[in-house]
């Protein structure tokens, strides 16, 4: 076990490697720099830039430097807990930051159990009543859930938790309680505001989830061990609880690695139009104005998250499924 | 069903009829498996068109997307009016209903008309209908435009009566008719799919077979580089990739490079396909038997491998349009996509884009209908193609 999880790990450093070429890549790409759009900025509007300043900032982070320096700093910065400097609000990454990746890491978390509380039952249902009304109208809704896109459910959602419920929602706490020390009012207030981000981002996930669900449990269902065990007289809903639903647990932990970046990617999208306090909002804004470790940063921490989440749903599988243990068949 | 006497045993007195019928015909082994008649001479493409013909959601979904097509290329004609022309007197105006009746009298179909005034205390534009009837024209004379670009033309399908208006889908900031835009929309937001579909096809099948096909260690490269892409989040990542597109480039230029970014980072999942299918085919005896004849790589890949699995790939990629017309939408709508004067369905979106305007103009959340109706009907088109792919099962 021991080693299927250090194997595990290891395989994670080369994928990690190659996000971090890539990311570095494109936040390197837009021509220009920070400093420039900057000073033209400050230009236009007739003012002095403080040059002296920014030559201490290009010489610190090392602009004038060939590129895979530059590369290895950042890097090389990032295993000390140093992420760079966010040139716009003049403040180390890590303070801008604040609890934005915290905030990203529960909603996510919640985003995942909501999605499996919801799917699991569903999807065995329509499994089980293949074919029935009730199949297709769950089917038929996953679809919807698909097809509108996260932005506008976002604001659906938000015009009529505020028509029904009197809710100003748009945030993910009570105004009071931004840039706040964390504290037990402040989770609460927390836990009252998320709901709406969960389930727009959940309905997506979701219907995706049931769909792969209810395909695993039908080829389940039509094994032989489960004829024979009906044959033999036990009662369907012993003989769905005792064998294929176990076997198609081991498919809901494996389906974390293929959900999870589609959720990521929804919760951006509705963090921005719902402005919450999580990466999304500060994410495109950092893309904007080529503040490139801002940026950087964000980007590699989303897909640190997605990956730190698929070996914990592999580890996790494996700890469930001998088979993975020991070493017989590959996570998927 | 006749009631049968039954031994404690559940079994039937002996003599006694059956509770089940029995066929008196004589067994014919041969009949109904399929290897006779019709179904064991038609080409794998009949069966497959057979296959798909029995999904009858995905062919309703094929036609009603070759009708959407189609609609494209004479779209200036479709439209009401041109998709810039402004209506300074209706800004805002919500939707018009088509009557056809009048003081219970048939005149056709024709639509109020209005008039507008400012409601002091909100500061909103009211309109109210007045009796005036105007009545809508067909194949009649409108707004100018260039057909294709090159034929200037004035005929649309249907036109407000003569100094009449007719929104049925109402107007936005600038008085634009709603659903003129949303016809315009379509032109780019249906090509963008299949352009960056297009450009994924070709990165997949050529990255993805020779993965396949070679192994080594090119394959391994390919292998990682797929698990990173499909690892990253790919809405931050396009995000990421859009906000490189210099603000000088054209609006076509930019429509360019949004494709390019949405095809770029999304063959990973056809290269998959492609690389799976080509090991478990590159064991068959006529890929041996090619290479055998002195057949080379490209030859047994291209004439021997590629038509074995097309249909699987076809297949594919239409699930993955939708994924890239959603793309399009969300970027454009968070300002980072296509920018007007281009009008995309995200574009479009992007006037919707507060919580005060869904409650008070909720008609311009209407180009959101189309994006769920097109991208629904290429998820059942999809199933039906990925059902049909292969007819022998």
């Amino acid at each position: 076990m021991t080693g299927y999880i250090l194997r595990r790990i290891l395989t994670m450093i080369p994928t990690l490697f190659l996000v971090s070429l890539l990311v570095f890549l494109i936040i390197e790409l837009p021509p220009g720099d920070y400093f420039e759009s900057y000073v033209a900025e400050l230009k236009a509007l007739g003012e002095e830039a403080d040059l002296a300043e920014i030559e201490i900032l290009r010489d610190r982070y090392g602009f004038d430097q060939p590129q895979y320096i530059r590369y290895l700093r950042w890097v090389g910065g990032m295993f000390v807990g140093d992420f760079g400097y966010s040139f716009e609000y003049r403040l180390p990454v890590n303070e801008v930051v604040g609890d934005r990746l915290w905030l990203t890491i529960v909603l996510s978390f919640i985003t995942i159990i909501f999605t499996w509380a919801l799917a699991f039952p569903i999807g065995m249902y329509s499994a089980t009543h293949q074919y029935s009304w009730g199949d297709y109208g769950v089917t038929f809704l996953g679809l919807i859930g698909v097809a509108i896109p996260n932005f506008m459910l976002a604001l659906i959602m938000m015009y009529f938790a505020n028509i029904w419920f009197g809710l100003s929602i748009g945030n993910l706490m009570d105004r009071e309680y931004l840039n706040q020390p964390m504290s037990w009012d402040k989770a609460m207030s927390i836990l009252s505001h998320i709901w709406i981000p969960v389930v727009i981002i959940g309905t997506a996930g979701t219907a995706g989830m049931v769909r792969r669900l209810r395909a695993n449990l039908l080829d389940e269902l039509q094994k032989q061990y489960v004829t024979t065990a009906r044959a033999k007289g036990l009662e369907p809903g012993r003989v769905l609880r005792k064998y294929p639903l176990r076997n198609a647990l081991n498919f809901f932990i494996s389906d974390i690695g293929s959900i999870l970046p589609a959720m990521i990617s929804g919760a951006e999208v509705t963090a921005i139009v719902l402005s919450l306090e999580t990466t999304g909002p500060m994410l495109i804004r950092a893309l904007q104005s080529q503040d490139m470790y801002l940026a950087g940063s964000f980007l590699m921490f989303l897909a640190f998250l997605t990956v730190i989440g698929v070996l914990i749903s592999d580890i996790a599988l494996a700890l469930l499924d001998p088979r993975i243990r020991l070493g017989k068949g590959s996570a998927k | 069903m006749t009631v049968t006497a039954q031994t404690p045993n559940g079994l039937p007195e002996p003599g006694a009829p059956l509770g089940h019928f029995i066929s008196d015909r004589a067994f014919d082994p041969n009949a109904g498996d399929g290897r006779s008649g019709a179904m064991a001479e038609a080409s794998q493409r009949q069966l497959m068109w057979w296959q798909f013909r029995r999904h009858k959601v995905a062919v309703a979904s094929l036609v009603f997307l070759l009708v959407l097509y189609a609609s494209i290329l004479i779209t200036e004609f479709l439209a009401p009016y041109h998709q810039d022309s402004r209506n300074l007197d209706f800004i805002y105006a919500p939707p018009q209903a088509i009557h056809l009746f009048h003081d219970g009298r048939f005149v056709g179909p024709f639509v109020y008309g209005r008039s507008q005034s400012l409601d002091m205390d909100t500061l909103r534009r009211v309109y109210t209908p007045t009796d005036e009837v105007q009545k809508l024209r067909f194949f009649c004379r409108g707004d100018d435009y260039m057909f294709w670009g090159l034929i200037p033309a004035d005929r649309h399908l249907v036109c407000p009566a003569e100094n009449g208006q007719f929104f049925l889908l109402g107007t936005d900031r600038l008085g634009r008719d709603v659903l003129s835009r949303t016809i315009y929309g379509a032109r780019i937001s249906l090509t963008i799919g299949i352009l960056g579909v297009t450009m994924s096809f070709v990165l997949g099948i050529v990255i993805g077979g020779l993965a396949g096909y070679h192994g080594g260690w090119f394959d391994a490269v390919t292998q990682r580089v797929t698990e990173v892409l499909q690892s990253i989040p790919s809405i931050p990542l396009w995000m990421a990739l859009a906000a490189i597109i210099p603000i000088t480039w054209s609006p076509l230029l930019v429509y360019v490079g949004i494709t390019v970014i949405l095809g770029l980072l999304d063959w990973t999942g056809l290269a998959r396909a492609v690389r799976s299918k080509l090991l478990s085919l590159r064991e068959e005896d006529y890929v041996l038997a090619a290479r055998l004849m002195g057949a080379g790589s490209a030859r047994i890949i291209g004439r021997h491998m590629v038509p074995g699995f097309m249909s699987h790939l076809i297949a594919t990629a239409t699930l993955t349009i939708p994924g890239m017309i959603l793309g399009e939408t969300a970027l454009s709508f968070l300002g980072i996509g296509l920018r007007p004067p281009i009008t995309s369905w995200g574009i479009l979106l992007t006037e919707a884009r507060s919580v005060n305007i869904i409650a008070l103009y909720p008609w311009l959340m209407f180009p959101v209908i189309p994006v769920i109706l097109v991208v629904l009907a290429f998820n059942f088109l999809g199933d039906g193609l990925r059902d049909a792919a292969d007819p022998y099962k």
